[in-house]
C-alpha cells in the first residue's frame, strides 16, 4: 500500500497538507506536521497525493 | 486517434494540471509548452533562498525530463502561443506551428509590470529565473539598492538583499503600504519590521525619474528629495499574460474569463489556470483572478479533474492563501482581508512576537485573517474558514494560547 512521508526539516507549517486531508496531516505546535497515518488506500490515493502536491516546499512524498 | 491534452504555461499552474491529469487517471496525450527554455521551475523562493544564493537553482526545477518521460508528458519547451484556432481546435505557436488539441488549458501566468522609468542594466524587474540571476549579479557588486513598491515582491527582495548585507531602502507612494492588503494599525507594523530590520523606508512618495546608470543611479522622489543607488528593483505588481488570446474570440478581461469550473465560457473545452484566469467564484458572487502560488495548485487539481470528468464537473471554489517571507516573520493570509471588513487583533508583535487579524465582512462571521509567526491561529483560520465560523468563536480559541514571546531582539 503506498506510503505517506515528512520531511519535518522541510516542513515551514504553510498548513496546504491539512487543508488538503485533515485526516492524514495536523501541525504540531510548533507548526510542523503531524501525520494521522501513513498508509494510504487506493480509494484515498488521489486526495492524499493532492494533498502532498500542495506542499509548497515539498516535504510530503506519497511512495508505492 | 488518441485525444490530447495540451497545456499552455510551463510554471506551476501547468506542471500541476499535467501531473494531477495522471493522477486523476488521464490516459490521452499530454503536451505542456513553455515559452521559455528552461526546465518548469518553481517561483516563490526566487525572492528568498535563490536570490539570496542559499539554494541551488536546480532544487526549485518543478519536473525535470525523467519526471515528465515516466508521467508521458510531452515537453515542447522554447514555444510561445501565438494565438487559439478556436474552432479547427488548434494552438498556434511563433513561428508557424500548430498542435491539435482536445482540451486546452491556458496557464500561460502573468508577467511582471515593467518598469515606467526606462529599462536599462541595473534596473530590475522579479519574476523569472533570469530576473532573479541578473539581480542576484548586481547585488554580488555591493552599493546601495533601491527597492520602488513595497509590496509582497518588493518587501521580500528588500529582506534578502538586507540579509546579505546590503543599504536597502524601500520607496512606496502609500503612507502605509500593506495598508493595501490589512489595514493601518497592521501596515504600521509591516514598516516597523523593515525599520528595525535596518531597510531605510520611504512611504508616501513617488519616483519622478530614474536618472544614471548601472551603479550610480540618482531617483528622482516627488517630495523633491533625490536617492542615489546602485542598483534598482521596481516591484509594481503583474500583469496578466493574456494578450496572445486577442485574436482568439475568446472573452479577455484583466485575465481569460471562465465560468465556476473553470471553463471559458466561449468554449467548454478550453481551460484556465493560476495567474491568468478570471473565474466566477461562486461563494463569492464575483468573477476573480488570484495571482498567487496556492491557487494555481488548487485550481490545477480542480481542472485536471474537470477535464476527467466532463459529465460531472467540480464548481472552484477556494479560500485564498497567501505567504511571505519577511526578515524573522512568517506572514500567512487567509480568504479576504481588509477593505471594509472590521477587524479584531489577537496578539502584539513586540509583546507575543506573533499576532492574528481576523476580519469580518458581515460584522460576524470570519471573512479573513492575517496571521504572523503563529501557526496554531493559521491552522485554526484555515479550518474555520472552511467550515465557518464566528470571530468571536475563534477570539475565544486563540486568546488563551498567547504566551508573552517576545521576538529575538534583531
Amino acid at each position: 500500500m503506498p506510503v505517506v512521508k515528512a520531511d519535518l526539516e522541510a516542513c515551514q507549517g504553510y498548513a496546504n497538507c491539512v487543508v488538503g486531508a485533515t485526516d492524514y496531516f495536523d501541525l504540531d505546535d510548533d507548526g510542523i506536521v503531524v501525520l494521522l497515518k501513513t498508509e494510504v488506500p487506493e480509494t484515498d490515493r488521489a486526495r492524499v497525493v493532492e494533498a502532498a502536491r500542495s506542499c509548497p516546499v515539498s516535504a510530503l512524498i506519497v511512495e508505492d | 486517434m488518441d485525444t490530447v491534452t495540451v497545456i499552455v504555461g510551463s510554471s506551476i499552474g501547468g506542471v500541476r494540471t499535467a501531473q494531477s491529469l495522471r493522477l486523476e487517471g488521464y490516459e490521452g496525450r499530454i503536451v505542456l509548452v513553455g515559452e521559455e527554455t528552461e526546465l518548469p521551475y518553481d517561483k516563490p523562493p526566487l525572492s528568498k533562498a535563490v536570490l539570496a544564493g542559499t539554494a541551488a537553482e536546480a532544487s526549485v526545477c518543478l519536473l525535470n525530463r525523467d519526471q515528465a518521460q515516466e508521467l508521458g508528458i510531452e515537453l515542447e519547451l522554447g514555444h510561445a502561443a501565438a494565438g487559439i484556432d478556436v474552432a479547427g481546435n488548434l494552438l498556434q505557436l511563433h513561428g508557424g506551428e500548430a498542435l491539435r488539441f482536445d482540451n486546452l488549458v491556458i496557464a500561460t501566468g502573468a508577467f511582471a509590470r515593467p518598469s515606467p522609468w526606462g529599462h536599462r542594466p541595473g534596473i530590475h524587474v522579479l519574476r523569472t529565473l533570469d530576473d532573479a540571476r541578473s539581480l542576484r549579479a548586481d547585488l554580488a557588486k555591493g552599493g546601495q539598492l533601491a527597492v520602488i513598491g513595497a509590496g509582497f515582491i518588493g518587501a521580500e527582495a528588500a529582506a534578502t538583499a538586507r540579509g546579505l548585507g546590503l543599504e536597502v531602502t524601500v520607496i512606496d507612494p502609500l503612507p502605509v503600504p500593506m495598508s493595501r492588503i490589512f489595514n493601518a494599525e497592521v501596515g504600521q507594523w509591516f514598516g516597523d519590521l523593515h525599520r528595525s530590520n535596518g531597510v531605510t523606508t520611504i512611504f508616501g512618495t513617488g519616483v519622478e525619474s530614474i536618472d544614471g546608470d548601472q551603479g550610480s543611479f540618482t531617483l528622482r522622489l516627488t517630495n523633491g528629495q533625490n536617492l542615489e543607488a546602485a542598483t534598482v528593483l521596481v516591484g509594481i505588481g503583474a500583469v496578466p499574460n493574456d494578450a496572445w488570446l486577442s485574436s482568439s474570440g475568446l472573452l479577455v478581461d484583466n485575465g481569460v474569463v471562465l465560468d465556476e469550473y473553470c471553463r471559458t465560457v466561449d468554449a467548454p473545452h478550453i481551460y484556465g489556470v493560476g495567474d491568468v484566469a478570471r473565474w466566477r467564484h461562486q461563494k463569492h458572487g464575483a468573477d476573480i483572478r488570484i495571482e498567487h502560488w496556492t491557487n494555481a495548485v488548487e485550481q490545477a487539481a480542480c481542472v485536471a479533474y474537470n477535464i476527467t470528468h466532463p459529465e460531472n464537473p467540480r464548481a472552484y471554489t477556494p479560500v485564498e492563501y497567501v505567504w511571505s517571507d519577511q526578515h524573522d516573520w512568517k506572514i500567512q493570509v487567509v480568504g479576504r482581508v481588509g477593505g471594509n471588513a472590521e477587524h479584531v487583533i489577537i496578539g502584539h508583535p513586540e509583546v507575543h512576537g506573533r499576532f492574528a487579524a481576523l476580519y469580518t465582512i458581515d460584522g460576524i462571521n470570519l471573512s479573513g485573517a492575517a496571521i504572523v509567526n503563529w501557526p496554531k491561529a493559521l491552522l485554526a483560520c484555515r479550518r474555520g474558514m472552511g467550515t465557518g465560523i464566528t470571530v468571536q468563536e475563534l477570539r475565544e480559541k486563540l486568546e488563551p494560547m498567547l504566551d508573552p514571546q517576545p521576538l529575538a531582539a534583531s
